[in-house]
């Protein structure tokens, strides 16, 4: 017997359309459309026809993206809003902590807060005083209690909230991503008492970005997608369905920057400070003027592919004369394009180059900075010592990299082409990007292949019992003992 | 409807909670605190006394001391006015009560008109201390029908402050038509002015259609004139028509309410 039960429920929210300009309740009685007004003329459905059974005791999570619905269906489920068309049934005291410490009075104290938010919660007074000191103690406000609420900060206030709401004692417990209240420790103790809610046979519908905490905590996932349930089950395999498809989403969004850049022509202006001594009109139809042009100096030109300049003031862009041209890159994993890759993953850039007259000195160059601009790795064919002989047409010049040892995160890359000297004939800063996922939330830019040895003594549980230290998941090389 | 009745009995904790918080709340960080509840309508009616007796000398039959006369129709104009125009924007400012929790958004106008009928029994007691300065002694048997008059005014204007909180939600306008509308009234309400002068008699129909016409005679007969209160027809027919709009306005309420979470 579920103790949450939706059936095909729809929620269609109102739009009022021509609200703005007539809104007034005397042009509305003066036109007799009073009623008129008051119905929709554009509406949205945040949920379509979901139906969830949640039973007794389970943990139940939902899992989204930002305005898919989520939010919605808890409201509903907290009965604060109700189904256009279905229906929810719900048994029990329920308690939301969808919004902590809504109806805090600022000016009063914590104290009375606590009494005035209890009630309104559902608990009588005598419930309140009996709970009064678990609550003060959860908060950790012992010492600022009887002092106005609008003294707090956010971190305390949201705090005394949850204290509140969690000592109702509820029956069914909604949680809507309030986890990020307070520090660590506060969180660690919020899920303590979670767990605790779990042992008494409690039920929990919990709402949350946090994918980590569906796969552990919950017996059950629903994912909702724009309103409609995506697929519901077994909570690592809704996680992993839900994560494969924002990757997915992720590398499209990538590739379409990438194809705009595609298309961003050889500037002959030079971008910013790092400036690149660079022949007026040097496009594509200066290819002729690029032999001329090796006896100036280039300085600058020549750290730029290993270390830059200034690498803060670099800017996205393309530059240089234009004599040998890379007309496109493509990041390639094991399947072709790709745009998000994982640690350990192998990684292709490929880059199609043309020169329209035979060239003799050149140079490719890659260097991969992570977003805060720092270099991750650089390097050219000319610091690899290869001599350069002779090029011509189109060519691929591919740069593979066998396993990407990078730690989460995202990364942007320059490719480059070049006289040995340094002298660009075609650069592109920063134009392509691509992200690095990894169940490990290790530290750092770069990741070097480990594992971890222990003597006999030492001993770790398993890894499905300690999900959270971060040595599971098939791709990292850093697992458990071994 | 009488189950919603009920549930609102349910609430009655709940509503004296936050009655209680709100007379807390007006006055906390002040030096006198809660004394303002009577600190204020004393220095008003000084005020009226020091205006009436020196500056505008006000001589008209019948209504001597007519300071205290005419804050014997302020005073519970003070309450329904205050009350209305809290109530009208009453649910908006705790949007994030209705929109986050599961909560009785009844519960909140009903709320401004008790907070403010506080105010207006300790404002009473300033009253009373007037009274008895200047020897005026309300005849006992009227006196028992003070506690009607109050149930009235509370009866009429619970049933607006429904009727006013739950449109205001939908025309926001409501609040700034509201206060021009309360001043209006006032100046049409004998309170300033006694109900028995000519002009008043002249346009009867239209006073007598005013509500608080009755309210505010009431108020007048039972404590400041002599003779037996005779109002009270007229008080139990206002009586009985606030009755059904408590019952109209709260049956709107409902039918609204589940807009609120939407539109606030």
């Amino acid at each position: 017997m579920p103790v949450i039960d939706l059936d095909h429920v729809t929620k269609v929210y109102r739009r009022h359309g021509h609200r703005r300009q007539f809104a007034t309740l005397k042009s509305a009685l003066l036109t007799g459309s009073l009623v008129k007004h008051l119905r929709p003329d554009q509406t949205f459905s945040a949920l379509r026809g979901i139906s969830l059974k949640v039973p007794k005791g389970a943990t139940y999570g939902v899992i989204g993206r930002n305005g898919s619905g989520k939010s919605t269906l808890l409201k509903l489920v907290a009965g604060i809003t109700k189904p256009t068309i279905g229906t929810v049934r719900v048994e029990g005291r329920v308690s939301a902590l969808i919004e902590l410490g809504a109806g805090f009075h600022p000016e009063i104290s914590g104290r009375e807060n606590v009494f005035i938010n209890g009630i309104m919660l559902g608990l009588t007074r005598r419930e309140i005083m009996r709970r009064f000191d678990a609550i003060v103690e959860f908060a950790e406000l012992e010492e600022f209690i009887d002092a106005p609420v609008k003294t707090y900060s956010s971190g305390m206030y949201m705090r005394l909230g949850f204290a509140v709401a969690i000592n109702v004692d509820p029956d069914i417990l909604l949680v809507d991503e309030v986890l990020a209240v307070g520090d660590e420790g506060f969180s660690l103790k919020c899920l303590d008492k979670f767990a605790e809610f779990k042992r008494r046979g409690k039920t929990i519908l919990l709402v949350t970005h946090g994918l980590s905490m569906v796969e552990r905590f919950c017996d059950e996932a629903l994912w909702i997608e724009a309103g409609e349930n995506r697929t519901t089950g077994d909570p690592k395999r809704v996680v992993q369905a839900y994560l494969a498809d924002v990757e997915q989403a992720e590398d499209q969004h990538l590739a379409a920057e990438d194809a705009k850049v595609q298309h961003t022509p050889v500037t002959a202006a030079s971008p910013g400070p790092v400036s690149e001594p660079t022949l007026p009109g040097a496009t594509d139809v200066a290819a002729a003027d690029a032999e001329e042009s090796t006896d100036e100096p280039d300085t600058e030109a020549a750290d730029d592919d290993e270390v830059p300049a200034d690498m803060f003031a670099a800017k996205e862009g393309r530059w240089g004369s234009g004599a040998l041209r890379i007309e496109r890159v493509t990041l390639e994993g094991d399947d072709g394009p790709a745009h998000v890759f994982h640690t350990g993953d192998p990684l292709t850039i490929r880059m199609r180059v043309s020169a329209d007259h035979p060239v003799d000195d050149f140079a490719f160059g890659i260097s991969i900075f992570s977003t805060d601009g720092v270099c991750c790795y650089g390097t050219n064919t000319n610091i690899e010592e290869m001599e350069s002989e002779s090029l011509e047409g189109e060519s691929d010049v591919v740069f593979a990299i066998d396993r990407l040892e990078l730690v989460e995160g995202t990364y942007k890359i320059d490719v480059a082409a070049h006289k040995r000297d340094g002298f660009s004939y075609d650069y592109h800063r920063l134009l392509y990007t691509f992200r690095v996922k990894s169940r490990t939330k290790d530290v750092g830019i770069y990741r070097p292949s480990h594992s971890w040895r222990f003597s006999r003594n030492v001993r770790f549980k398993k890894p499905d019992d300690t999900l959270e230290t971060g040595d599971r998941g098939p791709e990292t090389e850093a697992g458990g003992p071994k | 409807m009488l189950a919603n009745l009920r549930q609102l009995f349910r609430y009655r904790g709940l509503i004296q909670t936050l009655v209680a918080r709100e007379l807390k709340a007006r006055y906390r960080g002040s030096v006198l605190g809660f004394f303002w509840s009577f600190v204020n309508p004393l220095l008003l009616l000084l005020v009226y006394t020091f205006v009436f007796s020196t500056v505008l000398r006000n001589r008209a039959e019948g209504v001597q001391p007519y300071a205290v006369f005419m804050f014997c129709g302020i005073l519970p104009w003070t309450w329904f006015s205050s009350a209305l125009s809290e109530s009208a924007n009453v649910l908006i400012s705790s949007g994030n009560l209705i929109k986050k929790v599961m909560f009785p958004a009844e519960v909140l106008p009903i709320v401004s008109v008790l907070a403010n009928m506080v105010h207006f029994s300790l404002g009473l007691v300033i009253l009373v201390v007037f009274l008895v300065y200047y020897q005026i002694m309300p005849d006992p048997l009227d006196l028992l029908w003070f506690p009607v008059v109050v149930l009235v005014q509370f009866l009429f204007t619970t049933g607006l402050a429904l009727l006013l909180s739950a449109l205001a939600v939908h025309f926001r306008d409501i609040k700034d038509i509201l206060t021009n509308l309360l001043t209006l009234w006032f100046f049409s309400t004998p309170i300033i002015y006694p109900h028995f002068q000519p002009e008043v008699q002249q346009y009867r129909l239209f006073f007598d259609l005013n509500p608080f016409t009755h309210l505010a005679i009431s108020y007048q007969e039972i404590l400041f004139f002599d003779g037996p209160f005779g109002h009270w027809k007229w008080l139990m027919a206002l009586g009985a028509g606030s009755v059904v709009l408590l019952l109209v306005a709260y049956a709107l309420f409902d039918r609204l309410r589940d807009s609120f979470a939407e539109e606030v």
